[in-house]
């Protein structure tokens, strides 16, 4: 059994039948990550109690108690979710010493489900960014060349399921942060609806975007995870109920008398020939199994990232306001009073990319800017659902590239902010 | 839209933060191109259009007044940079 | 350089009431009041990294019905905003609060007028948000110590139109909007407690002026008292300024009752600017017509309809109506007598005397009173029945209000009962007569004062147990 090509629900169903244990495969997975991680610093955090959480849920897969595909298997958990009693920095110098006294319910929803966590996967600091170049722990690097970076936010989740340190993980996606990093290390990933995985203990970068999701080797193991953590949660009033996800009806691939539409408007200027002819080979490949392809204009998408990042700077500015010192994380070692805490500690404590969305947000906001950006960006944002729903009406689905490039060089993006902004969404 | 060095220190002060004296004027040239760039938002006509703070389609979720136990307070401040007799400790805010 | 201007003062009140739900207004710790500090907190209310506030229904509810009991417009559809600032009694560095789409509006509170007739107090909004922290200053490392066991009790906040003139009227406003919220049960408005705070906005202008001057924020008055005085001191100040010339600052003032003077605050911020935006973590109420339409149906008698009730069915004075009606527990203590068929009159006449004299002598307010409302009824029937006199139940009354005994017996156990054997009395008034010869000689030769003073005597001697009035005819009698 060569547990290095297998997907998570092969795993899975490999503990069911008792060819491999749980703790054998925790092993692998532990010697993986002692093999790789120094190469591409996927975990920020390796938890020691992998094995003695193995064989506890080994135990419960023999007893019955475990029945999920994905029990026993090996997986990572992106560090902006809270795990209790184990660091969650965000890759942040700010959260670098903080141990949350609860967990995320993303990631009690797993745990009921039989995971064995592995450690915390690392990522841009407080998700701000796309290349996890901005980690305070240092940059991930893309295990397919480790000159280029895995993408981001999600990236350190990313480059692990792509370096067998892990067999699936959980990311979060607020602009782009799954689907970009899945696209740069060759995995799977998906943004589920907003709203249909609960936030709670999900670090909030920008609240009204925020979403948890998988990353992993294919489709069919990403529908797997989801089908254990989309749950409406009364911890989270911006989650709903959803019909959850039928794992057999996703592995059942016709997709005959699909109507699927490509926006025209995702290949302008920027868009990588060669990501553009896979996005071309994917629709013939789709047209061959019996879908409609067809492209249709959709203009108001070049206005969904400057309304993205607007919203996102704002929410982002008054959600890091927590961040002072006080009650949790880092406090500078020397200041006058306490404006002058509040000062040292945040500017000790974050990066430079936090610092500037926070400045962005603070003037989006700002009396005076207000109409001007953050409640135009609220009216953009209507009308781009409004040209979203229009198209949902005629197409089954929506076809287009996650990212314009491939994997970046290291360094290149982070030099040019606007650049690493463009980057981050489509 | 200009961004002045005046507005940048504005914006440290609503952020409670300070750039480091060398990344300042880069900081300032990156905001001026960032807002440029969103500043496209401008062409686009929202006349009339009511802004949509929440893509969801619900309304109303609540929950029931019942009293769950709180935390240890061990727990509340377990993370705390600065603690007394079980308060957090902060300089002296008063006037 | 003597100036003749008269002023006159505007002013606007921001009242904060805590509501008295069971549980916060976005986690479920209790808001139960003290407690060891940060023991009421949970990762919500004290704003971990990642958790999300979830909206407690009957803070909606209560909100619904404060607004509808001050005569305000429901909005239908609320939303809530964020308010964003950085002091350590907010831990989220943001309140929750609403700014844009308010819960109530448009309402009016109606008080008596500064020189008589009637006034409507214009309620510009009514808005829900949540409490913060407490700061406590420790004198020892001169730091500030931070509890959080406030931080999440929900509030309302009610912003009136700047339509008061005088710290009567702003008294009587307090008075009527604390007796409303009171009997409609969404707050116990105790303010030594803080569930009740008003800050006032006040500026002065030369009379017959319709601009308004500009305005201070004041904050930390913890009786209606020290609001009154705040008032005087401030208005006072703000005149001295204009007629030396100069301008008043618009600032926020912490009012100093020890110091009798208000004080500039360091402002929260150098860049006051909160920010305020939608907040995203919670989702719109809508507030439908039927919900509004049942929540009035179940709206409690009101204090102004019960103030009418007790003048045109029960026959009280319209100044006895309109006291006992300005507090829940006053009229607790009416009501609950009334019902036990203890006469209108006299249950008002024991409120306004003796009850009334209890609390002002104790410096209580009437939520604070501790003993069992039906003892009130039990002293007046034993009046009724001649069992004790008048002087007695007032004395008894003092020992139910101050230590919450029964009257009945205490009556019995301090042998308080009138002494209704005649032949008893009579005994002890012939003792007085014998032994107060030049007494009973003055009265003789006309001196009504001497009788005056041989009833005293015979009282005394009969140790306040006798019916004065039995007393004088016997006295009269023996003296021919």
């Amino acid at each position: 059994m060569n547990l290095a090509d297998m997907t998570a629900l092969e795993l899975g169903a490999a503990i069911k039948k008792g060819e491999i244990s749980a703790v054998e495969a925790a092993k692998f997975s532990l010697g993986q990550i002692d093999k790789y991680n120094s190469r591409f610093s996927c975990f920020v955090t390796v938890q020691d109690d992998v094995l003695q959480r193995a064989e506890e849920v080994q135990q419960k897969i023999t007893s019955g108690e475990y029945t999920s595909p994905l029990a026993g298997v090996p997986m990572g958990i992106k560090d902006n979710m809270c795990q209790k009693g184990i660091q969650t920095s965000c890759g942040s110098r700010m959260l670098g010493n903080f141990k949350p006294t609860y967990s995320a319910t993303a990631v009690e929803e797993i745990m009921k489900a039989g995971a064995v966590p592995l450690g915390k996967l690392n990522m841009d600091e407080f998700a701000m960014g796309s290349t996890s170049e901005t980690s305070y722990f240092g940059a991930t690097k893309n295990p397919w060349n480790v000159n280029c970076v895995p993408g981001g936010s999600s990236g350190g989740s990313a480059a692990a399921v792509a370096a067998g340190e892990c067999f699936y993980a959980l990311g979060s996606d607020t602009g782009g942060s799954i689907r970009q990093p899945a696209s740069f290390c060759g995995v799977t990933g998906i943004k589920p609806t907003y709203g249909s995985v609960s936030r709670f203990g999900l670090v909030a970068y920008a609240s009204s975007l925020d979403q948890i999701g998988p990353l992993a080797r294919n489709a069919a193991d990403c529908a797997a995870v989801l089908g254990e953590i989309m749950k409406q949660d009364k911890k989270d009033n911006t989650s709903v109920a959803t019909k959850g996800v039928a794992l057999d009806a996703v592995l059942h691939t016709d997709v005959k008398g699909m109507k699927i539409g490509i926006p025209t408007d995702f290949f302008g200027e920027g868009l990588d020939k060669e990501v553009a002819a896979s996005i071309e080979a994917a629709a013939k490949q789709l047209e061959s199994m019996g879908a409609t392809v067809e492209k249709f204009d959709m203009p108001i998408v070049k206005y969904a990232i400057p309304a993205y990042y607007i919203i996102a700077s704002a929410e982002a500015s008054s959600n890091l306001s927590r961040y002072d010192g006080i009650k949790y994380g880092y406090r500078a070692d020397d200041f006058e009073d306490l404006l002058d805490l509040y000062t040292k500690s945040r500017s000790e404590g974050f990066g430079m990319e936090v610092k500037r969305r926070i400045m962005l947000g603070c003037f989006v906001l700002s009396s005076g800017y207000y109409d001007a950006y953050y409640r135009k960006a609220l009216q953009a944002k209507a009308l781009i659902k409004g040209a979203f729903d229009k198209a949902f009406e005629k197409y089954d689905l929506i076809l287009g590239p996650v990212a314009p490039t491939t994997a970046l060089k290291i360094g290149e993006n982070l030099s040019d902010p606007l650049k690493m902004y463009l980057g981050d969404m489509l | 839209m200009v961004i002045t060095d005046e507005l940048v220190t504005y914006l440290e002060a609503l952020g409670r933060i300070k750039l480091p004296e060398e990344s300042r004027a880069k900081a300032q040239s990156d905001l001026q191109e960032i807002l440029q760039y969103i500043d496209t938002l401008s062409e686009l006509d929202t006349e009339g259009i009511e802004p949509m703070s929440h893509a969801l389609p619900l309304t109303n979720v609540m929950r029931d007044d019942e009293v769950q136990p709180s935390i240890p307070t061990e727990d509340v401040l377990k993370n705390a940079p600065a603690q007394k007799d079980n308060y957090f400790l902060v300089p002296r805010s008063f006037e | 350089m003597a100036k003749t201007t008269s002023w006159e003062i505007v002013m606007g009140l921001e009242v904060h009431v805590e509501l008295a739900t069971k549980t916060k207004i976005f986690c479920s710790c209790t808001t139960e009041f003290g407690g060891a500090p940060n023991t009421h907190c949970c990762p919500v209310c004290t704003g971990m990294p990642g958790v999300l506030p979830s909206l407690n229904r009957q803070v909606v509810n209560y909100a619904t019905r404060a607004g509808l009991a001050l005569n305000c417009e429901i909005t239908r559809y609320n939303k809530f905003d964020r308010k964003n600032y950085f002091y350590p009694d907010l831990p989220k560095a943001y309140q929750i609060s609403q700014l844009y789409l308010p819960i109530c509006r448009n309402g009016g509170v109606e008080i008596e007028a500064e020189g008589g007739g009637k006034k409507i107090i214009g309620i510009h909004e009514i808005h829900m948000e949540e409490d913060a922290g407490k700061l406590v200053h420790d004198p020892w490392t001169d730091s500030t110590m931070v509890d959080y066991n406030r931080c999440g009790v929900p509030l309302i906040e009610i912003v009136s139109e700047p339509d008061f003139r005088s710290a009567n009227e702003v008294i009587r406003y307090l008075e009527k909007l604390k007796a409303i919220l009171q009997f409609i049960g969404v707050s116990d408005c105790k303010m030594q407690e803080g569930s009740l705070r008003a800050d006032i906005n006040l500026s002065v202008r030369p009379v017959g002026s319709d601009k308004f001057g500009t305005r201070t924020e004041m904050k930390n008055m913890n009786s209606f008292k020290a609001i009154a005085r705040a008032i005087n001191g401030e208005s006072k100040r703000q005149i001295e300024v204009l007629e030396e010339g100069g301008t008043v600052k618009q600032e926020t003032r912490r009012w100093d009752d020890n110091k009798d003077a208000s004080f500039a605050m360091r402002s929260k911020e150098d860049a006051q600017d909160y920010k305020y935006f939608p907040e995203p973590d919670l989702i719109p109420i809508e507030i439908s017509e039927e919900v509004i339409e049942e929540t009035r149906k179940n709206l409690p008698e009101l204090p102004e309809a019960k103030r009418q009730r007790y003048v045109g069915e029960l026959g009280l004075s319209e100044y006895d109506a309109a006291q006992i009606t300005t507090s829940k527990y006053l009229v607790a203590l009416f009501e609950e007598n009334l019902a036990a068929g203890y006469p209108a009159k006299e249950l008002a006449n024991w409120i306004m005397g003796e009850v009334m004299r209890m609390l002002s002598d104790s410096g209580k307010e009437p939520e604070e009173m501790a003993f069992d409302y039906g003892y009130l009824g039990a002293l007046i029937g034993m009046v009724q029945r001649s069992e004790i006199t008048r002087n007695t139940a007032k004395k008894v009354f003092k020992a139910v209000f101050e230590e919450g005994c029964d009257p009945v017996k205490y009556v019995e156990e301090h042998n308080l009962k009138t002494v209704t054997d005649t032949g008893a009395v009579k005994a002890a008034i012939e003792e007085v007569v014998a032994a107060n010869q030049k007494s009973v000689d003055e009265y003789k030769s006309g001196k009504e004062k001497a009788l005056q003073y041989l009833i005293g005597q015979s009282m005394r001697a009969l140790r306040g147990k006798a019916d004065p009035q039995t007393v004088t005819a016997i006295l009269k009698e023996l003296l021919g």
